[in-house]
Order: C-alpha cells, then structure tokens, then sequence
C-alpha cells in the first residue's frame, strides 16, 4: 500500500483560495533503467491524478478541481501542489492511478465560514 | 613619461567603462525572457495548439537555470489568470527536448481552482530546452520556453 499524504487548510474563508498539496510514494519505474544484473527494469508508472470536490449534501465524487496525466519525466513520489477557491462546505477526493493496476483514494474535509 | 602615463590610464578608464557596461547589460538581461524554441518543441507546442494561435507571454515557466540532479528538478507553471468561469486556463503542457519521451505532464484546470499555478518535480536526462504551453477558455495559446544546463543527469543510470 502507497502512503500518500495530502495537505491543506480544514478552514477557509469563502471566496479564499487555499493551497492544496500532494505526496505519493511510487517509485515512477521509467522503464530505461536497468538492475544489477542488467536486466530492463519494466516500466511502471501513475498515470493519473485527479482531485474532485463535492459539496456536503452530494452524492458521488463532486466535480474536478484538478487532474494531472504524469509521464516518465516526473520525478519519483509525485508531488503536485494545485489551488481551490472555497466556496462551500465539502470533501475532497484525490485519485492515483497508473501501471500493474496501481490505484490509491485519499479523502479530506474542507470546512468554509461565510 | 607624462604622456605614457595618460596613454595608459585613459586605456584602463575605457577598459573599466566597458567592463561596467557589460556587467549591466547582463544584470538588465530579463530573468524570464522568452528562449528561441527548438524546431522540435515548436512542432510539439504547434500539435497542442491544435491551429490555435500561440504567443509567447503570460504563461511562466519557473526552474532553476543551473540544475545540479536531474533526478528531481522542482517546477512551478503560473499563468496570468483570474480562473473564474469567465476567463480561466483550461490546460497546462510541459515538453522537454531531450529527454526519451518528451512528454512531461498535462494539467488540466478547472475554475474551482481558482488560481492557475502548479508545482511539482520533474527528471531531465541532459541540458535541454523546456516549454510550457497554456490553454485558455476563449482558446488562446500561450508559451514559455526556457534552456536548463544538467549537470548530474537522470534516467539512464542506475
């Protein structure tokens, strides 16, 4: 199981833009390396990142904040830091997926003062 | 004697005046001034725009000019936004030239988002060219190239 850590503000202000920032251990295999033997490391990658938000009271995940298709360039344990303008109470749902069926769901709460 | 003297010192005056103009001129030179873009990064920037037109501005490409590990190069992409529904970036690509795939990342922005600025990390495997090309609603293009010097590359070795 990957760690994954996800920060930002459990308070904002309505019409505030806060800081959302992401964390995934992968080791973002690219596929051109080799091992001790020399043997071709085979590619695994995440290729997806998504971040939904869904107003309390809704069903489902919400709707995209942001989303991210990741290639080998990016460098190990993605890190990707994005924005959100707070307009409602809700939760968020950040989505990993990518090679030999990696998949990893994180969840926070936002709270938002009129 | 006299004259030699004022031969000398009026060489060292121009010499220093000069050396003064140059350290300007390189000190005034825009830190985030637009680089020629390769033929190779114009094509993949054209193929994204997609018959769009695209121009250099608003979009900046943040990273160190001097990367000393190419394992993990942080970035940050800023577009010139408000990213409400009216007026927001709908898309963000990062190419590099020289690395074995030359796509780095796309980034797709909604007007939740509220401010149009990524950050994240990203390999190089040489001293390359980058680019970041922005999308807007009203279907605009926007670009930044910028050349990075690698000195410890990445992807290859072990």
């Amino acid at each position: 199981m990957a760690r994954a850590l996800v920060t930002l503000p459990k308070v904002a202000k309505a019409g505030e833009v806060i800081e959302i920032r992401t964390l995934i251990q992968h080791a973002m295999e690219t596929g051109y390396r080799r091992d001790s033997d020399g043997a071709m490391l085979p590619r695994s990658l995440i290729r997806r990142f998504t971040c939904h938000f869904a107003a309390s009271g809704k069903a489902g995940p919400g709707d995209l904040v942001f989303a991210t298709t990741l290639h080998a360039a990016m460098a190990a344990n993605p890190s990707l830091q994005f924005h959100f303008r707070a307009s409602s109470t809700g939760s968020f749902t950040f989505a990993w997926d990518g090679d030999d069926g990696f998949a990893h769901r994180e969840q926070a709460q936002l709270l938002v003062n009129a | 004697m006299a004259r030699e003297l004022e031969v000398v010192s009026a060489q060292r005056r121009r010499l220093l005046r000069m050396s003064a103009a140059g350290t300007l001129a390189i000190v005034l030179r825009p830190l985030h001034a637009n680089e020629p873009p390769t033929p190779l990064l114009a094509d993949l920037v054209k193929g994204f725009a997609a018959g769009a037109v695209t121009r250099e501005g608003r979009v900046k490409l943040d990273i160190a000019p001097l990367v000393e590990n190419g394992n993990s190069v942080p970035i940050v992409i800023s577009v010139d936004s408000p990213q409400t529904d009216a007026s927001h970036v709908t898309a963000i690509t990062v190419f590099n030239e020289k690395n074995p795939q030359h796509d780095v990342a796309q980034f797709t922005l909604t007007p939740l988002a509220g401010r149009a600025r990524i950050a994240t990390r990203i390999r190089l495997a040489t001293s390359q060219q980058l680019v970041a090309v922005a999308r807007l609603n009203d279907g605009s293009c926007w670009t930044h190239y910028v050349n990075v010097v690698v000195t410890v590359a990445s992807c290859t070795e072990e």
